[in-house]
């Protein structure tokens, strides 16, 4: 009951303050992030955008590196992956537990572990997954903050 | 924003691939874009009176590679190519193109290396050797004896260096999979692990004998210890010892951003080169090498604040370089084709960096170490440049070429691997 409290009121929240819903998914996407900031009507999606870039530069670039191409053996590229572009709870999972797996991605091991990232609010992690889902040449649906929310839930 | 044309050309053609039959005219546009976009081989750039060749390409990851008293070639794959891990190579018409390409072994890896009649190649976590013929040639492809097994591969920092003495054994660096020793790994604010117990079994140089089958961690000598990975060593027939390039820790800037910059952590902790006498301890994960101070630096996981001075029972770099820049190929070079200058100096591979992020990536190239009675002596300087076929290199994956192995060949021409593209260059000089 009382995840479902806390739940909603996140939910509720982020709605309010970002209106950030399904609209983000129709919108043109404009990856100017950096117009974006400076443009007098901001547009969600946009901002998420904006906000998801700065999160990347500060936990997520020095290994994916400014391009998303990660490191050849090292670090896996963030770019048309199954693990960035497919099941949302997953690739949410990766950043709130790091991953440790070993496992081919598009037929290249990758040696360096990845640190769990759930000192991220559930709302870095929404922007983050959603900047990187629609940038590096990716293009897929907004990751929204309940859906962060409830696979932080099930991890406690 | 961020350009990725590589990338985006990929998903135009995967897309376009996808709906194949809707939209050949995409297809055939993506293709065409693919076509604009193919780029030169870089000009690799020696210094004058040197040339280079391309003497093979498209190999494969092609790691360490070593050369026969023929001229043969041997080179290591990471991953093996239609079943084999091992490529040899042979120019029979003498127009300087390896057009006998024979693979064989199907296990990728690392490490090779020549000596008493044996090829000696390594997976990340065996060691193998192939009895030779006259002609150095592998007698039998499909049969190795396994000298070393079950040595620690846990995906980081497991690949498997190997070089021999002069007195029957084999060196095999073992790095240890982690960065810093932290109980968590790479993570914000985990302390490093205190003793850092793995040193028991990783992080360290084992000797074995080259004879005996089958040798476990256990029957080897712990030669030396604190070293957190180690890709280029070679065997410095002057001093008779060992010298391997530590492949120094990432990340001080992400784990500790009060203590340092992103333009310091760019630079450190040193690469550091080592020569190891048994009995060494580098030091890892206790302290780095700060190239710019000239000591040894506690590790900030172990106390450190970027200035507290590490202790003295640690050795002292033979040679230090800027950070992370991956020194994965090591040459004492020993022919008399290059001038005087480059006699008993060493040739390291820098395979280039990743964690210099934001900031510009660096390495790629292959620089020359000066040595004089069997030290470093004077600057090193960049041999060979370009690999990476751009100015500035910002994200890894974008360099066309990354040198990785070095070896020397019997007119004393320098051969370095790629592992990019499985190019093999050919570094002559003719006055």
């Amino acid at each position: 009951m009382r995840k479902i409290a806390k739940y909603s009121l996140v939910v509720g929240l982020v709605v309010g303050t970002f209106s950030l819903s399904a609209c983000a998914q129709t919108k043109k996407v404009n990856q100017k992030a950096d117009s974006a900031t400076s443009n007098a009507k901001i547009n969600p999606a946009e901002m998420a955008l904006a906000a998801g870039k700065l999160v990347y530069e500060q936990n997520c670039l020095a290994c994916h590196q400014v391009d998303g191409g990660g490191v050849p053996h090292l670090n896996p590229p963030l770019s048309q992956t199954d693990y960035v572009l497919g099941d949302k709870a997953r690739i949410i999972g990766v950043v709130l537990n790091g991953l440790d797996a070993h496992e081919p991605i598009n037929d290249e091991v990758y040696s360096n572990v990845m640190p769990a990232h759930d000192f991220l609010t559930d709302q870095q992690i929404a922007d983050v997954l959603t900047f990187v889902r629609n940038s590096f040449g990716n293009k897929a649906t907004t990751v929204l903050v309940g859906e962060v929310a409830a696979e932080r839930a099930k991890k406690k | 924003m961020f350009k990725n044309t590589k990338n985006l050309y990929a998903s135009l053609l995967v897309g376009a691939l996808v709906s194949f039959q809707a939209s050949q005219a995409v297809a055939q546009m993506a293709k065409d874009k693919i076509a604009d976009n193919a780029v030169a081989e870089p000009i690799i750039k020696v210094p004058s009176n040197f040339k280079t060749t391309i003497v093979a390409d498209g190999l494969g990851k092609a790691r360490h590679l070593t050369v026969t008293d023929k001229g043969d070639v041997y080179v290591r794959l990471a991953k093996p190519v239609d079943g084999g891990g091992t490529v040899f190579l042979r120019d029979t018409d003498g127009d300087g193109k390896m057009e006998i390409q024979k693979s064989f072994g199907d296990f990728g890896g690392t490490g090779v290396a020549l000596g008493d009649g044996y090829l000696y190649t390594s997976s990340n976590s065996e060691v193998f050797r192939y009895k030779l013929n006259a002609n150095q040639e592998v007698i039998d492809p499909d049969k190795p004896e396994r000298i070393i097994k079950d040595l620690t591969d846990k995906g980081t920092h497991n690949t498997k260096s190997l070089v021999l003495d002069k007195s029957g054994n084999i060196y095999v660096g073992i790095g240890a999979p982690s960065n810093a020793c932290q109980t968590k790994d790479r993570t914000k604010g985990s302390p490093g692990m205190m003793p850092c117990a793995m040193l028991d079994s990783v992080g360290g140089i084992w000797q074995f004998k080259t004879t005996q089958p089958d040798q476990i961690l256990k029957d080897g000598v712990h030669y030396a210890t604190g070293i957190r990975n180690m890709v280029g060593m070679d065997w410095n027939g002057q001093t008779n010892s060992l010298f391997i390039m530590q492949h120094g820790r990432d990340q001080l800037n992400t784990l500790f951003p009060d203590m340092y910059t992103d333009q310091q952590s760019a630079i450190l902790p040193a690469e550091a080169m080592y020569e190891l006498k048994k009995g060494a301890d580098a030091g890892w994960p206790y302290i780095y090498y700060d190239q710019n101070q000239k000591k040894k630096v506690v590790m900030p996981e172990y106390g450190g604040d970027g200035k507290k001075e590490g202790s003295s029972k640690y050795i002292d770099p033979a040679a230090a370089y800027p950070g992370h820049m991956a020194p994965n190929g090591l040459l004492f070079y020993t022919g008399t084709q290059f001038p005087e200058k480059y006699r008993n100096g060493a040739f390291i591979a820098f395979h280039g960096s990743w964690n210099r992020a934001p900031e510009p990536q660096a390495g790629y190239f292959v620089v020359f170490q000066p040595f004089k009675n069997g030290k470093a002596s004077g600057d090193w300087e960049v041999f060979a440049d370009n690999f990476s076929g751009m100015d500035t290199v910002m994200s890894p994956g974008s360099a066309m070429h990354r040198p990785c192995g070095l070896a020397q060949g019997p007119d004393g021409s320098l051969y370095v691997a790629d592992d990019v593209k499985g190019t093999v260059y050919k570094i002559s000089y003719a006055k």
